[in-house]
């Protein structure tokens, strides 16, 4: 369309325009946590993720020194030091009632009487008839302090939440569950592809009705099956689960692939001397390359995210529980704590999105030859 | 590492037994029916009989007994009561129809199944129809798609940090009440809202499923025959009513798979909702109220009741596809 | 010794009988090109000689034995298909290698096949391409290789050249027929629904119509001699004309009364018997001649198609028989909408009764009296 006469520029403009709306909308929401995940506690819970460039206000309550660094100065008791570490203070206050009610500069009475004055560096002098008290008086301040961006939330979740053993477990439950269904569904691709028996239009029927069985249907009776059978809440179980529910797509994306291969090529082999075996080994197992990486990564994708059967087949001990558990149980315990929420749901996805954009051009195609008819 | 060494041995036991499963099946069927000497032509016949099913054998034990097999169990574990030790007739469909939880479950699932596919499958369409004009459409395709690669938790887990609420006086960091604050509004506690939080849950999923949808329909869209396009062009068609009136018609098979499969997934939708409200507020829906009777109520026949509503409502789709299957075979 | 026999050979999918009754015997050295309509069986034919369709009746022997059973690589055969079904995902030395791999020979010995079978078709520079990188001509001979390096008893081509431009085409053709002359005791059975080729190449042709043979002969015999209207109007191009009429003169010498009133002498010999008998006489475009003399059939000219060194008359159709051609030697200027008269050469003549032609006819009856 880009050759035809007299396009209207203002057009492209607003396809630009729409385009660049949709893309932002679709990419903030993860930004925003990854930004979050980077940023310090206290600044998360400061200022929304989109200001993480620019100075926080962080309001907290400080005590002034006591009265073991109180000297006297003619009739005055005083006491002086630095109530921040880092920042510019903004204000004060000396009561909660009014607790920003002062500048920096400027000077504020305390509730024993007598007076304080705090800088913007954060330092004060305050002066009172009387001594101080053992403890200090409260003061509330709102420090500016400059962004602080850190590694600290994701060394935390890694070590401290239990994240890394979950990654292990996840791997665990993983790389299995996506080659065992690979291999078995090949095999019964080229069967319901390139074999004449009985019963095949059945089969495959039967496979295509699979494809949309809820696996909410399967869960009891498979866990009363797999305690039956002594597997109980163990990895065996969940690969076999996981190779069973992946199977027919497999055997769908992988029959449609090789139903398309140029029959010519195996009556070729056949020629030459091949058996069913050698053709499946040698030519169609090679020339199948772009299905299996399709369905590999789909696979992959699916078993990764999944929460619904690794709570299933899989105890909620450490050593069994996978990322999306340990992120669904931080979800409910540490619901407020989006350092570690935001930390530990990257950690979870940032396999998957590695390889989703590595392998794209095979998910894509992976995903046509499944839909489009 | 005992972990690590022991994924990696299975890996390996389970990989090769597969290998040396067919391929031994193979090597014993040729020697039991060799394709030489004065019966080769009735051996080979026999053999060509059976490899199929050598083939076929772990595909179809694993379908069957992870897939076919719990169909009937549940529908016998329905018909019980929680332990499964007792039969209950139809007690199990009675409580179900006068349960308020599931009539909600009931109630929010249409709405999902309304409104999930129908927005998925027009952003999908609106983006891909505008991404395949630009030059830098393919990175603009490639954002959009990825929260595809995002598990159902993760993608609650960021979602959730848009809806935060803190509370009245303080910096909201959430998202929408930041926005909606600038705009001057209230803020809210959005998960909570009755009714309308069912629609800030589907967000999610419509998130997560529009990149499928553009990624399909883009692919349908370029298939189009560029001479359609130019024709309507010559007859003085304007974008938009090329796009209406001569591209959409051309896709419509394309539409309806996409629309199908996002039903599917919609019915089995649970991740979100278990994480992101766990049910409360009026936001329970089918999957999770399986699966809060299956653990936390700990009663089989229920939750198999459950289930099999769900197995009822996909039944139709699941004709359909096996319909639209077998005129493609034949 | 019969290197390859046919023996009431027939293909059924369930009722529907593809070919029937085939009985062939192909000598060993022979080239013989299957040719016919699509749909007449020609390539169903060839796969079930290679072991691709298994034969529902009959038998077929090579060198004397019975291999209905024999799996394709067990046959001595090779095969060249259409689209060449080279393994994509292979050099162009490990798809020749392919088969000798698989049947176990020592290294040494595939090397050696390989590098001949390079040498011949020129291939050697190309052994280490994939097929992708390969032009189609190229693609053609890396097939015929593979074919080659098996050494087999019979060579089987499907329609090899389809997929090749004209030019290729020919200069294809040219190597296939040189390849068979260094080859002089290897069997080549060839399909094609390209008469040229089939010409050029064959040295028996087998012309197959709906499921049957229709004729077996050198190519100049199916030429010269059709056995039936089919094969008259099947070889040659354009096609033999044929006009109905009426035997009115038996002999050595026969005439015939045209329906669309000419008079025909024919060197084809008939019995008293005959007189009065309806047949059709065939005349090839090439042989029909401008005459002043009785002519054969006399026409206002439709359509004239120049093509330099003949010039192609359409006539008015007189009925529902068809057009009538001629092909007149060199530029024929402007006979268009003028009224032509056509003579032919007795000897040239054909008569059809029924579809069959009378002098094989009279040849079998005049045996058997």
């Amino acid at each position: 369309m880009d050759n035809i006469a007299g396009t209207r520029s203002s057009l492209v403009w607003a396809v630009h325009l729409a385009v660049l709306a949709l893309v932002l909308l679709w990419t903030l929401p993860t930004v925003g946590l990854l930004v979050s995940s980077f940023r310090d506690r206290d600044q998360i819970a400061a200022t929304g993720w989109w200001a993480a460039l620019f100075p926080a206000e962080e309001r907290m309550v400080v005590r002034l020194a006591g009265a073991g660094e109180q000297r006297q100065e003619g009739d005055l008791w005083v006491v002086e030091g630095d109530l921040i570490e880092e920042g510019t203070l903004n204000r004060f206050g000396t009561s909660a009632r009014a607790p920003f009610a002062h500048a920096a500069g400027e000077t504020g009475e305390l509730a024993n009487g007598g007076r304080v004055k705090v800088e913007a560096d954060g330092s004060y002098r305050a002066e009172a008839a009387q001594p101080f008290g053992e403890r200090g008086p409260r003061l509330f301040v709102a420090v500016d302090t400059a962004p602080r961006f850190t590694t600290a939330n994701y060394e935390r979740v890694l070590f401290a939440e239990g994240i890394g053993r979950a990654f292990l477990n996840t791997m665990t439950v993983t790389i299995p569950a996506t080659i065992i269904p690979i291999l078995v569904a090949a095999f019964a691709a080229y069967a319901l592809a390139w074999m004449e028996f009985p019963g095949r239009a059945l089969l495959i029927a039967a496979v295509v009705g699979l494809l949309v069985v809820p696996l909410q249907l399967a869960l009891i009776p498979l866990l009363q099956l797999h305690n039956a059978v002594g597997i109980g809440k163990d990895y065996l179980g969940i690969w076999l689960a996981h190779s069973a529910f992946g199977l027919p797509l497999a055997i769908y994306l992988l029959r449609n692939y090789m139903v398309g291969l140029p029959r010519e090529i195996i009556e070729s082999a056949r020629v030459d001397g091949a058996t069913d075996f050698q053709i499946f080994v040698k030519i169609i197992l090679p020339l199948s390359f772009p299905a299996l990486a399709s369905f590999a990564i789909f696979q992959f994708l699916w078993t990764w995210n999944d929460l619904l059967v690794a709570t299933v087949f899989l105890s909620n001990t450490p050593e069994q529980l996978v990322m999306t558990g340990v992120l669904r149980e931080l979800l409910g315990s540490r619901g407020g704590d989006w350092e570690i929420l935001a930390a530990s749901a990257f950690v979870s996805i940032a396999v998957p999105i590695v390889v989703f954009f590595a392998m794209q051009r095979y998910l894509v195609r992976g995903l046509l030859a499944g839909s489009v008819k | 590492m005992d972990q690590l060494m022991m994924a990696g041995g299975t890996i390996v036991v389970g990989v090769f037994g597969c290998v040396a499963y067919f391929f031994a099946a193979n090597l014993i069927l040729d020697a039991v029916y060799p394709a030489k000497g004065p019966r080769a032509g009735a051996n080979i016949s026999r053999a060509s009989a059976i490899r199929p099913w050598l083939f076929l054998l772990p595909a179809i034990l694993l379908l069957g007994i992870y897939l076919v097999y719990p169909v009937f169990v549940s529908i016998w574990l329905s018909l019980r009561d929680a332990s499964g030790e007792e039969f209950v007739g139809l007690a199990n469909y009675e409580w179900l129809v006068n349960d308020s939880k599931f009539r909600e479950s009931i109630r929010n699932n249409f709405l999902w199944l309304l409104v999930v596919p129908a927005a998925s499958t027009f952003f999908g369409l609106v983006a891909a129809a505008l991404t395949d004009r630009i030059r830098w459409g393919n990175l603009a395709k490639a954002l959009i798609f990825m929260p595809m690669a995002i598990s159902f938790v993760g993608a609650s887990v960021i979602w959730k940090f848009i809806y935060d609420y803190r509370g009245e006086g303080r910096e909201e960091i959430g998202l929408l009440n930041a926005v909606i604050e600038a705009l001057g509004g209230t803020e809210q506690t959005w998960l909570a809202i009755p009714f309308w939080n069912n629609f800030f849950l589907m967000a999610v999923l419509i998130w997560i499923q529009t990149g499928f949808a553009m990624v399909i329909l883009s692919a349908a869209l370029r298939g189009i025959p560029e001479e359609t396009v130019e024709a309507a062009v010559l007859d003085g068609a304007s974008p938009l009513q090329i796009f209406l009136r001569i591209k959409v018609p051309q896709i419509w098979g394309t539409i309806a798979v996409v629309w199908t499969t996002i039903t599917i997934l919609v019915l089995k939708v649970f991740d979100i909702v278990l994480a992101m409200t766990n049910g409360q507020w009026g936001t329970q829906v089918l999957a999770n109220l399986m699966f809060d009777w299956m653990f936390r109520g700990n009663d089989a026949g229920r939750a198999s009741a459950v289930a099999l509503v769900i197995m009822v409502l996909v039944t139709p789709i699941m004709i359909w596809n096996i319909a639209n299957a077998r005129k493609e075979t034949r | 010794m019969a290197d390859l026999k046919l023996t009431g050979v027939e293909k059924a999918y369930g009722e529907v009988r593809v070919l029937r009754d085939i009985d062939l015997t192909i000598e060993k050295g022979e080239l013989i090109v299957f040719v016919g309509p699509s749909g007449c069986g020609k390539s169903t034919l060839l796969r079930m000689i290679a072991g691709l369709e298994r034969i529902t009746g009959g038998t077929l022997e090579i060198d004397g034995q019975v291999v209905n059973d024999v799996p394709p690589a067990q046959r001595g055969i090779a095969m060249v298909f259409q689209s060449y079904a080279l393994y994509p995902h292979m050099t162009v030395r490990q798809n020749m290698e392919f088969a000798l791999n698989i049947a176990g020979k020592s290294k040494a010995e595939i090397a050696r096949a390989v590098e001949n079978a390079a040498r011949i078709l020129q291939l050697t520079p190309y052994l280490d391409r994939l097929p992708r990188a390969l032009s189609g001509g190229q693609r053609q001979r890396v097939a015929i290789g593979r074919a080659i390096v098996r050494d087999p008893k019979v060579y089987l081509f499907d329609e090899p050249l389809s997929n090749l431009d004209a030019a290729l085409r020919v200069a294809t053709r040219i190597e296939i027929a040189q390849l068979k002359e260094k080859m002089p005791d290897r069997t080549m059975i060839y399909v094609t629904h390209d008469q040229v080729e089939a010409m050029t190449l064959a040295s028996r042709i087998v012309v197959l119509e709906g499921g049957g043979i229709s004729q077996v002969g050198t190519p100049l015999e199916l030429y010269t001699r059709p056995q039936n209207a089919f094969v008259a109007r099947f070889i040659g191009s354009p096609a033999m004309n044929l006009l109905p009429g009426e035997i009115v003169e038996t002999g050595p010498e026969t005439v015939v009364r045209l329906d669309s009133g000419g008079v025909a002498r024919t060197a084809i010999p008939t019995g008293p018997e005959d007189l009065g008998l309806l047949v059709d006489l065939g005349v090839r475009p090439e042989d029909l001649v401008e005459t002043d003399g009785p002519a054969l059939y006399e026409g206002e000219v439709e359509i004239t198609e120049a093509l330099g060194e003949v010039t192609l008359l359409y006539f008015v159709p007189r009925d529902e028989e068809g057009q009538v051609v001629a092909k007149l030697p060199g530029i024929q200027a402007d006979l268009r909408h003028r009224t032509v008269r056509l003579g032919a050469d007795p000897a040239r003549l054909h008569l059809f009764h029924e579809g069959q032609s009378l002098l094989y006819r009279d040849r079998t009856e005049l045996a058997r009296a």
